[in-house]
């Protein structure tokens, strides 16, 4: 099948789409795939190849992120660059493939940003105080089921900053309540729930990340099904830990 | 300290805007179901207005109100600005928000904010009624909607509230840690919007005159 690229292309302080026609794909190629194809001819010609990030490229490690046609990681719900394949698009499309675009995410180079402010946000507060040592038994602390339940749905965040990228406001939020929630539920984070929240929410805020008004498009766009209902939560604490 | 840190905090301004919101919510169904009084007749109403003078909840309403209006005004001002600061290179293939009602918030809220100047000017303060006679309920309402464009006028200002209201109220609840399923804000703002046009339609339509 055929494709035009429109890819971001970016070495310095700004940057453009440059097109790239593309013959000969195969609709089982996955997105990544695609760009190694396009790199390595793009290698030949001499010319420097089109930078991004990928690591596992099985949808669990969360370094690809794509704006692909203006939708993150692409028009497959629930699904990561790394595992969109080319049979979702139609033969002769154009497709621009753009950065996660927000100030706390500087564009490194083409499609790379440098997503170490989710990192910030993470050590602001997403961890729990515990003596380490040798593992605890499995069964040393019960955990009720519908909070491992609430806690699995929330630890299944792979930091990808999808959430960053779709949302209108530039908010950072559903990554940050997933940390949180995720830890606040269990029965090992509740020492620090309230100040966790304080501080994470804090942190996010400090990055220069926006403000989250319940737009709702980091939903379709997170790959993983983080819900909304950990955003509520994380409101919930911060609410009640200024009011406690 | 305690408050200013949550004040300052983009959550604590999210429960800002949630809490004017829901007072003036619940004065905008107040309101309405005031307004049906008209359904009974110019004493009803007329009666209703007076009563309300009355026992004096005017004054300690508008002052309520107005600062509901002023905090809920500013926080989204200053979340709107932070939003545009946080992304200053936008998208080249761009893609319009899915829901048009949060999509809509920002812009509706400038709509409401200015029909609500025009609408104390027009049945508060009587300058922009073509009647406009103190205390005169009925007739005041009466001779607005027999003019098209002030139908027109209230009508788009209504549907702008009903928007509004259809992200605001689930919206709110989200805010203060509630995820609400989002039928409910559905029906509570077709509801107000049925309710807020049943007057102009029983003019126009001769049922009120
Ligand atoms: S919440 Fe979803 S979109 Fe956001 S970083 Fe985590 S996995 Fe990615
Ligand atoms: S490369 Fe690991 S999630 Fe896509």
């Amino acid at each position: 099948m055929k494709l035009t690229l429109r890819i971001w292309r970016q070495s310095g302080p700004t940057g453009a789409l440059v097109t790239y026609p593309l013959d000969d794909l195969s609709p089982d190629m996955s997105f990544l795939e695609m760009l190694d194809v396009l790199n390595e001819s793009l290698v030949l010609r001499g010319e420097e190849p089109v930078a991004f990030d990928h690591d596992c490229r099985e949808g669990i490690c969360g370094m690809c992120g794509l704006m692909i046609n203006g939708v993150a990681h692409g028009p497959e719900k629930a699904t990561t660059a790394c595992q969109l394949h080319l049979r979702h698009f139609r033969d002769g499309d154009t497709v621009t493939v753009e950065p996660w675009r927000a100030k706390p995410f500087p564009v490194l180079r083409d499609l790379v940003v440098d997503r170490s402010a989710l990192d910030r946000i993470v050590e602001s507060g997403g961890y729990i105080s515990a003596p380490t040592g040798s593992a605890p038994d499995a069964h040393a602390t019960p955990v009720p089921k519908q909070a491992a339940d609430t806690a699995f749905t929330s630890a299944a965040c792979i930091g990808c900053g999808a959430c960053v990228a779709a949302c209108p406001n530039g908010s950072a939020m559903l990554f940050t309540a997933a940390k949180a929630t995720h830890l606040g539920s269990l029965p090992q984070g509740q020492p620090e729930r309230w100040t966790r929240a304080q501080d994470m929410v804090q942190a996010h805020d400090d990055l220069g990340f926006g403000g989250c008004t319940n737009a709702g498009e980091c939903i379709p766009a997170c790959p993983k099904g983080i819900p909304l209902t950990t955003i509520a939560q994380l409101n919930r604490d911060l609410l009640r830990s200024h009011l406690r | 300290m305690q408050t200013l840190r949550l004040y300052r905090s983009t959550v604590g301004k999210k429960a800002v805007m949630a809490v004017t919101g829901v007072g003036l919510l619940l004065f905008v169904v107040g309101h309405m179901v005031g307004n049906l009084a008209i359904f009974s007749g110019p004493a009803a109403i007329d009666g209703y207005a007076a009563w309300l003078r009355e026992i004096g909840v005017v004054w300690p309403l508008r002052f309520g109100l107005l600062l509901c209006v002023g905090l809920h005004m500013v926080v989204a001002i200053q979340l709107a600005r932070r939003a545009r600061k946080a992304r200053p290179v936008g998208y080249e293939h761009g893609r319009r928000p899915q829901s048009y009602a949060a999509r809509t918030m920002r812009w509706g809220g400038v709509v409401i904010a200015l029909f609500v100047v025009y609408h104390l000017l027009d049945l508060t303060a009587g300058v922009a009624n073509p009647h406009g006679v103190q205390g005169e309920v009925y007739n005041n309402l009466v001779a607005d909607f027999r003019l098209w464009y002030v139908v027109l006028a209230y009508t788009v200002a209504v549907l702008a509230l009903g928007l509004h209201i259809r992200h605001g109220a689930w919206s709110a609840l989200q805010s203060l840690g509630v995820t609400a399923p989002r039928g409910i804000a559905l029906v509570v703002a077709t509801a107000i919007c049925a309710g807020y046009l049943s007057v102009p339609a029983a003019v126009v339509l001769g049922v009120v005159s």
